[in-house]
């Protein structure tokens, strides 16, 4: 044990995930003896990040302003709807470059082993956005597991009724992998989904 | 002194729970056939690369090599889990329909909460949630149905089974018409605690016929009397697990379906109306 700020630092850095005592330890004492601009710039971000980021209020994603960068854009095309389960998912969609319409992060997936079921998750919220009657079509872009799948599952139980159109984001072989090396249930996926050329 | 040697042994298994541990590893819990339940860990199934992550997907029946200390006499009980083949992969049928995915959940939760020891082998327990798994993919039976005969038999191998052919508290035979989870069942007249419950007989007779496998009685019952028994089931296990089941309450019993219904008939507002709320 030490004495003061310094335990203090171990302690509030062990609680982050994945930090155990001794990273904890090790990041502290770097800190310690890291220039002092370095360690304000730091902490400086670390409140500004608390202070200036909040939820988008039209699809959860995370901004600085009332509405998020996707939302705010008038080019976005407002017809199609991507489901994500978490902010990084947009940010993995948008390097894709290939998606122009909207989101609506969940904030998770329906895991009833975890006690998280469909009113923990912002999916009423949703549906009132596919109620305005502007979203043609709905991306289940859940992950690829089981809670993933389930919740895609969930959703288009739900939305189906409604007479919007639901896909799903195919699953199959990675780019630049062998065939070969690929498990019997991704390979398995890459059938259902293959597509004439 | 010699020292901790992880050995590697075989075992077939039943994927309980995954849960995200580190960037790219999983904590795998596992109900195996010899071991008992095993907390184990499977490097890197996170990444798109792995070549078995999509076999270590929960309600999963599968052939394992495992790292580490079988009997748990020395070391960590954190095993690491080095090889999976794929017996019987149900949680790609279990997901695409939610109501037996739920109830699968509570299955695994419950094989969890009734086996508290880990590494003590526990074969019947394994049998019976392999075949309770297998039943919900199947789709041959309701899966609230399925979930009540898991969760009934489970008792049953855990020692509070509910008495139903004869009284909790004195032993009178007979099918007695008041229930009383605390007193373990049906309970006569003469012993019929406060509070007693008083399902209907069509109810009881249900919770026998699921308790026994008479599946032609189960399948016939009217949903009243099934959600009776259900009620009746969850209050007995988690009187006697002394803490809640977190799946329990979110098993889907045909609410997803009225939900639906109320969705497809809810009223489209304006979209001028909305971006006007929105402003």
């Amino acid at each position: 044990m030490y004495e003061g700020a310094i335990q203090d630092l171990i302690d509030e850095l062990g609680r982050l995930p994945g930090v155990g005592p001794k990273s904890a330890q090790r990041i502290a004492f770097h800190v310690l003896s890291a220039d002092p601009a370095d360690v304000t710039r730091l902490a400086t971000a670390l409140r500004r990040v608390k202070e200036l980021v909040r939820f988008c209020t039209v699809c959860y994603n995370v901004a600085e302003s009332e509405q998020c960068r996707v939302c705010r854009d008038p080019r976005r095309s407002e017809e199609v709807l991507c489901v994500v389960e978490e902010p990084k998912d947009v940010v993995a969609i948008e390097r894709t470059g290939e998606f122009r319409g909207r989101y609506h992060v969940l904030g998770g997936a329906i895991n009833p082993l975890e006690g998280v079921g469909p009113d923990n998750l912002r999916i009423r919220e949703l549906l009132a956005r596919l109620g305005t009657g502007s979203v043609r079509e709905l991306i289940l872009a859940t992950d690829p597991n089981t809670e993933g799948e389930a919740t895609a599952t969930y959703l288009a139980l739900m939305v189906k009724p409604m007479g919007i159109a639901v896909t799903r984001l195919a699953s199959g072989l990675p780019v630049g992998g062998d065939l070969e090396y690929a498990d019997e249930i991704t390979l398995g996926r890459a059938f259902e989904g293959r597509r004439a050329v | 002194m010699p020292g901790y040697r992880r050995q590697l042994y075989r075992d077939d298994a039943l994927v309980l729970r995954v849960q995200k541990l580190g960037e790219s590893d999983r904590i795998i819990t596992l109900l195996t056939r010899r071991h008992g339940r095993l907390r184990a860990v499977a490097r890197g199934v996170r990444r798109t690369t792995s070549r078995f992550g999509a076999r270590l997907e929960p309600f999963g029946h599968v052939d394992l090599q495992i790292a580490g200390d079988p009997k748990g006499e020395q070391g960590s009980s954190l095993h690491s889990i080095s090889q999976v083949e794929g017996i019987q992969l149900y949680g790609k049928a279990l997901v695409t329909d939610y109501p037996r995915y739920t109830a699968a959940s509570a299955i695994a939760e419950t094989a969890e909460r009734l086996t508290p020891v880990e590494r003590e082998p526990s074969l019947r327990l394994f049998q019976l949630t392999l075949g309770g798994l297998r039943a919900l993919a199947d789709g041959e039976h309701a899966s609230t149905l399925v979930l009540d005969a898991y969760l009934l038999r489970g008792m049953g191998l855990a020692g509070w089974a509910p008495a139903l052919v004869a009284c909790a508290v004195c032993g009178t035979p007979g099918r007695h018409g008041a229930f009383s989870v605390p007193a373990g069942g049906c309970v006569c007249p003469d012993c019929r605690p406060p509070g007693a419950a008083h399902p209907a007989p069509a109810t009881l007779d249900l919770m026998a016929a699921l308790a026994s496998g008479d599946w032609r009685t189960a399948d016939a019952a009217d949903s009243p009397h099934r959600r009776e028994c259900s009620g009746l089931v969850a209050a007995h296990l988690q009187w006697h697990l002394e803490r809640g089941l977190r799946s329990l309450p979110l098993v889907d019993r045909g609410s997803t379906g009225e939900r639906t219904e109320r969705a497809r008939h809810a009223p489209r507002p304006d979209p001028a109306d909305v971006a006007k709320e929105a402003q």
